[in-house]
């Protein structure tokens, strides 16, 4: 737990008890908790919060060890501590799970105060927009006015621009990390893949499982499977799988797990049904493949008009076919063309969407420096008590860590 | 584009260690300008007026290593090819825009300079000049192809760059409507008098250019 914000507990934040949640799709909800988790203090005059955005399968659990548990490290442990990218000896670091999760938010699992049991099906669609803007209200009660920072990768990276389209005047800088202003139709199909095998699933039952002896983990395990392959390349499956044979000399002909890749893939999708709801699933994509920031404004660069004062670090990887680098750049050309101050770079690297995992150094490296001149540019005073130290790079050469890190929660 | 070529080394020059075309090109610019540097490196000039100059600058350059290095010096810089990143600006919003020892390097110098005026109010070009006596000289007796005394890089080394010299530059900027304001010639380094014979005597010319008829 070296160079870690150690132990941490999850907190959670109720609103729309009285008045109810209006949606994007019109359905409202009532009440709405927010899973969140905070590392490090805010300073005098709460200047220094960063937000944190998590991808498809994450948690607000972030960073730090759960309850104090060795096993269970936090999903971006490697770039949220003291001294690492997101540094908690000078930042107030929030990490939001969002609506429609299985951890600890309201979702598709959590009691529908109308009947008494789970919402299943009934929980109404939410949307990036909805996730944001209730992360809004989690800001609003914690007496932020102006976030220093928003960053995520992949969908995480949605929801940072989503704040800066919809909310900028609550954010001076933004972080989106492999992701897309637009769900792109070949995302939309892979999403939609991964919803036909839960629904093809007999123990699915319309969502309606929760009070079952079998959930829909053959379908949910699937769904994964298809999403894991999309996270890598093509070359770091064959630098860690190749052809090679699990536990065989040579082949069975037979329909038997023999490939080592197949073995993975089974593995971590049954791995998932332990920690992930087949529902949330079901909204968490659908709410991925809504998302378009030039929708109702015709285009990206109009989406931007009043973000103009927000400064950007826009991060993309060489080697991910899910959010590919050209994503990234339609994305910086509609920032330059409003004025924004952007900041790009497609990393050099073979691991696929995961590299926003796993690309530690780099990342520590441009984030680091990014926020370090934030904190000049715009004033920031640390919090009371603050001694500098020299920045960390590769804080755990531990590559099983990253490893375990990016199997978990990609 | 963004070349990475060997360029001769800064002089101990006012205990900055800028290259001396970059300290020239630093001379143009006036303070609290705004300033788009293309194939900006390691983001040493940018970094300059940025301390001295109280300048707002943005930087376009390939490399990986280059981008990382600006962002270590807390300057915004976009990573892609300066034909892609121009075309992003919209018009006039810079005050001036730089090109410090790239032009050889280009393969369509008349529309990256078109664009450079369509962005900026003004651009600043340094180039090397093979015009400069050496490479006349090297020509005639050695019977070899001149290397530009401040590019000491060989023919067949990559990136490919076409040779010119200051009066090539100066017909150029003639055919394509643009103007050479401010000049700055420099001989290995250090500023000199040209007077008439600018194209002997410089090593690399340093200029500001302007639209012949801005509209």
């Amino acid at each position: 737990m070296h160079n870690s914000v150690g132990a941490v507990s999850t907190q959670y934040f109720t609103f729309a008890e009285d008045e109810p949640f209006c949606l994007e799709s019109g359905e409202t909800l009532s009440p709405v908790r927010l899973a969140y988790e905070t590392y490090g203090t805010l300073n005098a005059d709460r200047s220094n919060a960063i937000l944190i955005c998590h991808a498809l399968s994450g948690s607000a659990h972030a960073a730090g060890y759960l309850d104090g548990d060795p096993t269970k490290p936090g999903w971006w442990e490697e770039c949220i501590g003291p001294g690492k990218a997101f540094d908690t000896d000078r930042f107030f670091v929030i990490c939001s799970n969002v609506i429609g999760s299985c951890y600890g938010s309201t979702g598709p699992a959590s009691i529908n105060p109308a009947t008494g049991k789970p919402y299943g099906l009934n929980f109404p669609v939410v949307t990036i927009g909805d996730m944001v803007r209730a992360q809004v209200k989690l800001i609003d009660h914690l007496g932020i006015e102006r976030l220093l920072c928003v960053a995520g990768g992949s969908m995480g990276g949605m929801q940072v621009l989503e704040w800066a389209a919809r909310h900028p005047q609550r954010v001076r800088s933004a972080i989106p990390i492999a992701t897309t202003a637009h769900h792109s139709p070949m995302l939309i199909a892979f999403s939609e893949v991964g919803r036909q095998a839960i629904y093809a699933d007999p123990a699915w039952n319309r969502g309606d499982y929760y009070d079952k002896p079998h959930k829909p983990d053959a379908g949910l395990a699937v769904a994964r499977m298809i999403g894991h392959i999309t996270y890598l390349s093509e070359e770091s499956m064959q630098m860690k799988f190749g052809r090679r044979l699990q536990g065989l000399e040579k082949y069975g002909y037979e329909f038997e797990t023999e490939f080592e890749v197949e073995s993975y893939l089974k593995y971590n999708g049954h791995k998932f049904t332990r920690r992930f709801d087949a529902n949330s699933y079901l909204y968490i994509t659908k709410a991925m493949d809504y998302f378009d920031l030039a929708q109702p404004t015709g285009s990206l660069a109009a989406a931007f008009a009043n973000a103009t004062h927000i400064k950007f670090l826009v991060i993309s990887f060489t080697s991910d076919w899910l959010y590919p680098s050209y994503h990234s750049k339609e994305l910086v050309s509609a920032l330059t063309a409003v004025g924004a101050d952007v900041t790009y770079l497609d990393v050099k690297s073979s691991w696929g969407h995961d590299a926003f995992l796993l690309e530690v150094d780099t990342m520590t490296h441009l984030v680091g420096s990014f926020l370090d001149r934030l904190v000049r540019e715009e004033q920031v005073a640390p919090p009371i008590g603050y001694t500098p130290r020299a920045r960390l790079l590769s804080t755990s050469p531990d590559a099983q860590l990253r490893t375990h890190l990016a199997e978990t929660l990609a | 584009m963004s070349a990475q070529v060997q360029i001769l080394p800064a002089e101990e020059s006012n205990q900055v260690n800028l290259r001396p075309d970059l300290l020239a090109i630093a001379d143009l610019v006036k303070p609290g300008w705004r300033v788009l540097d293309l194939g900006c490196g390691d983001g040493a000039l940018l970094e300059y007026l940025r301390d001295h100059k109280q300048v707002k600058g943005r930087g376009i350059e390939l490399s990986e290593s280059g981008v990382l290095a600006c962002v270590r010096r807390g300057l915004s810089v976009r990573q892609g090819n300066l034909q892609e990143g121009l075309a992003d600006y919209p018009d006039q919003s810079f005050d001036a825009v730089i090109l410090s020892q790239t032009l050889p390097f280009l393969d369509n110098p008349a529309m990256i300079l078109n664009e450079m005026l369509r962005v900026g109010r003004i651009a600043i070009v340094s180039f090397s000049n093979w015009g400069h006596w050496r490479c006349r000289l090297e020509l005639l007796f050695t019977g070899r192809m001149p290397v530009a005394v401040d590019l000491p890089q060989q023919w067949y080394e990559s990136p490919r760059r076409q040779p010119f010299t200051v009066t090539d530059f100066a017909r150029f900027c003639r055919q394509i409507g643009i103007l050479i304001d401010q000049q700055i010639y420099l001989n290995r380094g250090v500023r000199i008098r040209t007077g008439r014979f600018k194209n002997l005597l410089s090593t690399t010319a340093v200029f500001t250019l302007q639209k012949i008829n801005p509209p």
